[in-house]
């Protein structure tokens, strides 16, 4: 019973962490950004002092829309209507089930007109959270299925999985801008900035510069990496919290077997929230695993929930044969 | 003059610790409570849903009755077992209605008719998910027993709970069916 407690205050833990050295980078660009922009002028300190506030001025600012609103964002961008008990009574009574099992309060539901079955919730914590799912996960999805799928989002929930997705997932995309923002104008005034540092520049302003660019190639990637790592473990865990809410490990097992084999495209779904999901919209099967994957190979899952039961673990090419299960 | 202080911080420290325990102990059986009352209202809803299904399906099982004579028979023991206020009955009261609504529901499978009803249909998926809503609550109301009952048997509040009235709670039991757990093989 400890364990889920332990597994929040941990998470809350990495949350601020991460907050913290995000906001850390982006201090580091703005000064850095704000020195390139200011140099020779004589103050190259006071603008790059001037950058960083702007910087985490603008991070700190997406971050707390992101913490507030992100969700209607995220809901509207994926174009979900919410639905009430009449409605949808299966989901609305499967979502009911899953939020005593997790004991948190019940969550808003969403639907998305969208025949590939698919389903993530968001929100910034248990009180302010929204559960969605596909037009298509409810009509492909037996009952069982369904309440293994709504397990694995309430465990996103109680977790405060969601809450980290929204935030990180901003600031993340904010370090890219900048460092976007910076190859760029290094790029075009770069020969400016060079000029005049043959006058009086020092080999100093160079080294400075060639760290600069090394940082806003590497920085973006190595903050996504982390983002990915963490998102893939939360995968794992809310797929086994999901079986331990619903005390039922074949639901999930065949739920994301057949969301993973099913053909129909996702429209709705984008670079921006393809994290979200119980299973990554824009490259279901997985393919293989890498540190940008947003979400560990299906098999790889099915087979973790396997070695609960003690059920021999798949072959990939044995997955699909869980489809036809009932 | 010190002795005196001494004695008088020795008691401080006593009647906080004495308040701290006591206040835990009444956090731990309101939590109970609750998770009972939110039992209650469920199996209140059942109770409300089942005559409901009884005559949607009446009609179309004439050859069935002793299920459906089941199944209300069952309802009137659940309730009046409710109504008693022992818990380890009305557990065992409870888990028999469990028992014939699902022999109705087995019942209603051979009635293609009552399967293509949208009444029935809509009955049954209430019924349903009442059903996984009291054995989701059921497991909060156990685990808050043995949290309390664990922590009343144990020191320090084992020596407070007795003189002030915490008496060890029972469990909600499962049917026997649902306590077999499947056997886990973690080799």
């Amino acid at each position: 019973m400890t364990t889920f407690y332990s597994e929040q205050a941990a998470n809350r833990r990495n949350s601020i962490f991460l907050v913290l050295v995000v906001i850390g980078v982006l201090a580091i660009f703005g000064f850095l950004i704000g020195y390139v922009i200011g140099f020779g002028s004589g103050n190259e300190v006071a603008f790059g002092v001037g950058a960083t506030m702007i910087a985490v001025a603008i991070g700190t600012l997406s971050a707390l829309g992101a913490y507030y609103s992100g969700d209607k964002l995220v809901l509207a961008t994926s174009n979900a209507r919410e639905v009430g008990q009449q409605d949808a009574p299966e989901l609305y009574n499967v979502v009911t089930e899953m939020a005593i099992a997790a004991n948190v309060p019940m969550p808003k539901v969403y639907i998305i007109d969208e025949g590939s079955p698919n389903a993530f919730a968001t929100g910034r914590d248990p009180e302010h959270s929204s559960i969605a799912v596909t037009t298509g996960l409810l009509n492909k999805l037996d009952r069982e299925e369904l309440q293994g799928v709504i397990g694995h989002e309430m465990s996103h929930v109680r977790n405060y999985d969601i809450r980290f997705a929204l935030v990180v997932g901003v600031l993340v995309g904010s370090i890219a801008l900048l460092a976007q923002f910076f190859l760029h104008y290094t790029f075009w005034f770069g020969g400016g900035s060079r000029g005049r540092k043959s006058e009086g520049g020092g080999g100093f302003a160079i080294v400075l510069f060639i760290i600069a660019i090394v940082m806003a190639i590497l920085a973006p990637i190595f903050s996504a990496m982390v983002q990915m790592a963490v998102s893939r473990q939360r995968e794992y865990l809310a797929d086994a919290s999901s079986v331990a809410l619903t005390r039922n490990p074949h639901g999930l097992q065949r739920a994301l077997a057949k969301i993973s084999a099913d053909p129909d495209p996702f429209e709705a779904a984008n670079g921006a929230t393809q994290h979200l999901f119980i299973v990554n919209p824009l490259k279901k099967l997985g393919g293989g695993r890498n540190l940008f994957s947003t979400h560990p190979p299906i098999v790889d899952r099915i087979n973790r929930l396997r070695l609960l039961t003690g059920d021999a673990p798949l072959d990939p090419s044995q997955v699909q044969s869980l489809t036809g299960l009932h | 003059m010190e002795i005196a202080l001494v004695i008088l911080g020795v008691l401080v420290v006593l009647v906080v610790i004495l308040v701290v325990i006591y206040n835990g102990l009444v956090t731990k059986r309101n939590r109970i409570d609750e998770a009972n009352a939110q039992i209650q209202v469920q199996l209140k809803r059942r109770h409300d849903l089942i005559p409901n299904l009884v005559n949607a399906v009446k009609g179309y099982m004439d050859f069935e009755k002793g299920v459906l004579t089941q199944v209300t028979q069952a309802r009137a023991n659940a309730v009046s077992a409710g109504a008693q206020g022992n818990i380890a009955q009305q557990a065992q009261a409870e888990n028999a209605l469990t028992g014939a609504l699902r022999s109705l529901f087995a019942v209603v499978e051979n009635y293609p008719q009552l399967k293509a009803n949208e009444n029935v249909l809509s009955l049954q998926e209430q019924l349903t998910t009442t059903e996984n809503q009291i054995s989701f609550s059921r497991q909060h109301y156990n685990a808050s027993v043995l949290d309390f009952n664990n922590t009343i048997q144990t020191f320090p509040s084992v020596l407070i709970a007795g003189p002030l009235g915490f008496g060890r709670r029972e469990f909600f039991e499962a049917e026997p069916e649902a306590a077999a757990v499947p056997t886990v093989n973690l080799g």
